[in-house]
């Protein structure tokens, strides 16, 4: 790897426990949500370095950006500016506790890893990969091999959602304190981007780094800036009744493709031999669009309303 | 080696002392507005020469379009930011340093 | 490869040090993120070091990611429910304690 390699991934390294400390224990909430987005920028290029260049990509979209928007509008609604500054009575770290049971924890797993048998799968995803209808591993593995795992992942996605939905009505969105008209542009500007881009990324899955996931997270971050510039979210029942249940429409189609395996007499979610290219593209759009549109209903933080916003507290 | 990729890494060397400088100025600036400049400016102008350094370096001219892209939304995206945040801390009462 | 592995165990330790310790509900799940990320970072690695590399535990990190932000963002509606203030300046805090959880 290089005398390179290892300085450049032992700063990385360095960079990234300082800010997971600074993240954990600093004393203004808002530098401690700062360190933690750019924990997730930094974490976005250890995995490049680990060579898993499909988690950069999602760890970038979803990690730094989706989390992060949430956390800084979770921050505004907790506290006054004055009082979310404070420091409230923090325990200081009782190190003569830490250090020898976090050194036993550390000892103790890495011993339990040691012994396990690690022959890695990926002999066989490669011997597989012909037959299952996409040039990329991963995307393979999650399309076709383990498609139980997106299932169930999109499934909780859907389920988060409709949790944050229940707990009331949406908060009205932030305004900025001095209105710009550089934002509305930008953002008229930015959505073809942010569509083309997030069309590219899902059609490049199937042959190199990419998929769904990064594709609905781009998509997701465009919706969460054209509500920043100041467009109101259209899934309000009484207007776009039935747009509302695109986030359902990844949960369903995939569990279709699952449930007429079975239907069929051939295993669950069996995709029949020949169409399983075309299948798997089909299933990677309406879970992409789903995830994008997931991402904006959690953002919202609640259901939107018919007429105006309800208040942000209980 | 070849041209291309002495051009691409000399362009890319070129770009570094930008980021140093623009974080110097993050880190020693007075106020808001002047830190805003430091890294609006310094930081976009290192982005660029990084960005056509490694796209000329790759050796494809599909990659160093997509590079030159990325620089360009890069540069919509820090000015927009850096006006914003200029603007909410003149409404919050931030005066700039010296008035 | 020593280094991703020695730091997925710092990260791991300071998150769940973070997560037991903090008396702030928005640090204890910043440090629950860190938490996950330690754990993904170890997939990585054992994937890293299986000799073709190993896919599955990419697709698995991929799937951790999505449940991660989906948790991160129940939490955070839950802590604002409970901590939050009515958005309008000078009016009293909306329900539990008020101001900042402590």
């Amino acid at each position: 790897m290089g005398v390179a390699g290892v300085i450049f991934d032992g700063l990385l390294a360095l960079a990234l426990v300082w800010l997971a400390w600074q993240a954990t224990r600093a004393a203004d909430l808002f530098h401690a949500v700062v360190s933690f987005i750019v924990f997730g920028l930094l974490m976005a290029l250890a995995w490049v370095r680990l060579e898993a260049p499909d988690i950069a990509l999602a760890e970038a979209a979803i990690g730094a950006g989706a989390t992060g928007a949430l956390l800084l509008s979770a921050l505004d609604r907790l506290a006054t500016r004055d009082g979310r500054r404070t420091l409230l009575y923090e325990p200081a770290t009782a190190w003569g506790f830490w250090i020898p049971a976090g050194g036993a924890l550390l000892g103790g797993l890495t011993l339990a890893a040691w012994q396990l048998p690690a022959p890695g799968l990926g002999d066989e995803v490669l011997a597989a990969l012909k037959l299952s209808g996409v040039d990329h591993p991963v995307t393979a593995v999650l399309l076709n091999f383990r498609a139980l795992d997106t299932l169930l992942e999109i499934g909780v996605l859907l389920l988060a959602a409709v949790t944050i939905w229940s707990l009331g009505p949406a908060p009205s969105p932030l305004v900025p304190a001095m209105p710009s008209p550089a934002l509305p542009a930008l953002g008229r500007l930015l959505f073809p981007v942010f569509v083309l881009v997030s069309g590219y990324l899902l059609w490049r899955g199937s042959h190199a780094p990419g998929g769904a996931f990064p594709a609905g997270a781009v998509l997701g971050a465009g919706a969460i800036l054209m509500l920043l510039a100041g467009a109101r979210p259209w899934i309000r029942s009484s207007e776009h009744g039935p747009w509302r249940w695109i986030l359902s429409l990844g949960l369903a189609m995939l569990l279709a493709a699952a449930i007429s395996g079975t239907l069929a007499g051939q295993a669950f979610f069996h995709y029949p031999p020949g169409t399983a290219g075309p299948l798997i593209l089909l299933l990677e759009v309406a879970a992409g669009l789903s995830i994008a549109l997931l991402l904006f209903a959690l953002y919202l933080r609640g259901e939107p309303c018919e007429h105006g916003y309800g208040e942000s507290g209980p | 080696m070849t041209v291309a990729q002495w051009i691409g890494g000399l362009l890319v060397f070129a770009g570094i002392p930008f980021f140093l400088l623009g974080t110097l100025g993050l880190l020693r600036f007075p106020d808001v507005y002047t830190r805003l400049h430091a890294l609006a400016k310094a930081d976009n102008v290192g982005l660029g020469l990084v960005c056509i350094g490694l796209g000329i370096q790759s050796g494809s001219v599909a990659l160093l379009l997509k590079l030159v892209l990325i620089w360009v939304l890069m540069l919509i995206a820090s000015a927009t930011a850096a006006g914003l945040i200029a603007r909410t801390a003149l409404a919050r009462g931030l005066r700039p340093w010296g008035t | 490869m020593t280094v991703y592995l020695s730091l997925a165990g710092v990260l791991f330790l300071i998150g769940l040090h973070g997560f037991f310790t903090a008396q702030n509900l928005l640090r204890r799940l910043l440090a629950l993120n860190v938490l996950t990320t330690a754990v993904f970072l170890l997939f990585v690695v054992m994937a890293r070091l299986a000799d073709p590399l190993d896919p599955v535990p990419h697709a698995i990190v991929l799937t951790g990611i999505v449940v991660t932000v989906s948790t991160t963002a129940v939490a955070l509606a839950l802590v604002v429910r409970i901590a939050g203030r009515v958005r309008d300046d000078g009016a009293d805090a909306g329900g539990g304690s008020g101001g900042d959880v402590g």
